[in-house]
């Protein structure tokens, strides 16, 4: 019984903290680019997912997921610097124009005809490769200790809450400005990919995936260094009065 | 342009705008820093400050490249 509960504690916390990544990028990118791509781009990635978990099975401890972290962090870092330097430049430049409101300057979401394929790949990669790192959890908790049903209800059940405490909170997102959600989600994902992409490399981050509030706060502080510089020199290029 | 070679067309360019996007030094400075985390780490010495350095920097650089863009 002790085995049981410890299996399921552990399996749950470890597989939130994987579930609690794949829900921000879901959430930021559906709140910044719209929600039909996005949940279509998630809904992919898991049944790319299931057909990959029922295929492999217990053998899917087996497969090396080094380089996909490596692939799919270099693709996060280097999009969410595009949206990194955007979204500096935007509230710099206005502000938090539009906040509790939509900024006027903004386009609100997606609204070309079709597929927003940038949205659906983000939540893809996001869905597919935090998806197997929590099958991974569940085979090596799970297969470890011969509670392999308990790690799977609790790997199903961490995705699924956080999934839902996620998607509560979807309409306050909304409120945000989308230059300073494009910052944000900028932000969230240049912290992921530069974590995945190292950790890929089989390098070690300090305190493992403790090393990732401290990106987060390092990169939070060079956009607000940037935001006041890039304030600065419009002032400064501004004609006296 | 027939349908298959119009697939590849679009999809090499939807991953052109996806990873290069506006200005190409991100991509080229993330992967030096790749390549460089490899070989730091390949020698046995610590390489995992050296890509948020690398982003740090290369946002300040991108911005200065847009900047003087728009004027």
């Amino acid at each position: 019984m002790t085995g049981v509960v410890a299996v399921l504690i552990t399996t749950f916390l470890a597989s939130a903290v994987e579930a609690i990544e794949m829900v921000t990028i879901v959430i930021g990118v559906g709140a910044t680019r719209g929600w039909r791509s996005t949940l279509i781009g998630a809904a992919s990635g898991f049944g790319v997912l299931a057909v990959v978990v029922v295929v492999l099975g217990a053998a899917l401890s087996q497969v090396p997921i080094g380089p996909l972290r490596l692939i799919v962090g270099a693709l996060l870092l280097t999009f969410g610097l595009q949206w990194f330097r955007k979204g500096i430049m935007r509230v710099a430049a206005r502000g938090l124009a539009g906040i509790g409101g939509q900024d006027p300057h903004e386009a609100a979401e997606w609204t070309g005809p079709g597929m927003d394929w940038t949205a659906w790949f983000l939540a893809f990669k996001g869905v597919v490769l935090e998806g197997l790192e929590v099958a991974f959890i569940v085979v090596t908790f799970g297969a470890g200790s011969n509670q392999l049903g308990t790690a799977v209800v609790s790997g199903v059940g961490a995705i699924v809450i956080v999934g839902a405490v996620g998607f509560s909170l979807h309409q306050t997102v909304r409120r945000i400005p989308r230059s300073l959600l494009q910052l944000i989600v900028g932000v969230l994902l240049s912290t992921f990919g530069s974590f995945w992409a190292i950790e890929g490399l089989g390098i070690e981050w300090p305190g493992g995936d403790a090393a990732i509030p401290g990106l987060l706060v390092l990169y939070v502080a060079t956009a607000a260094t940037y935001i006041t510089l890039e304030r600065n020199r419009a002032l400064g290029l501004r004609p006296a009065a | 342009m027939p349908p298959p070679l119009s697939w590849i067309v679009a999809i090499a360019r939807f991953l052109y705008e996806f990873i290069v996007g506006d200005d190409w030094t991100v991509a080229a400075a993330v992967a030096a820093g790749l390549i460089l985390s490899a070989m730091l780490n390949a020698n046995h010495i610590a390489a995992w400050w050296l890509m948020p350095v690398i982003v740090v920097l290369i946002l300040g650089i991108s911005l200065r490249r847009a900047s003087g863009r728009l004027g």
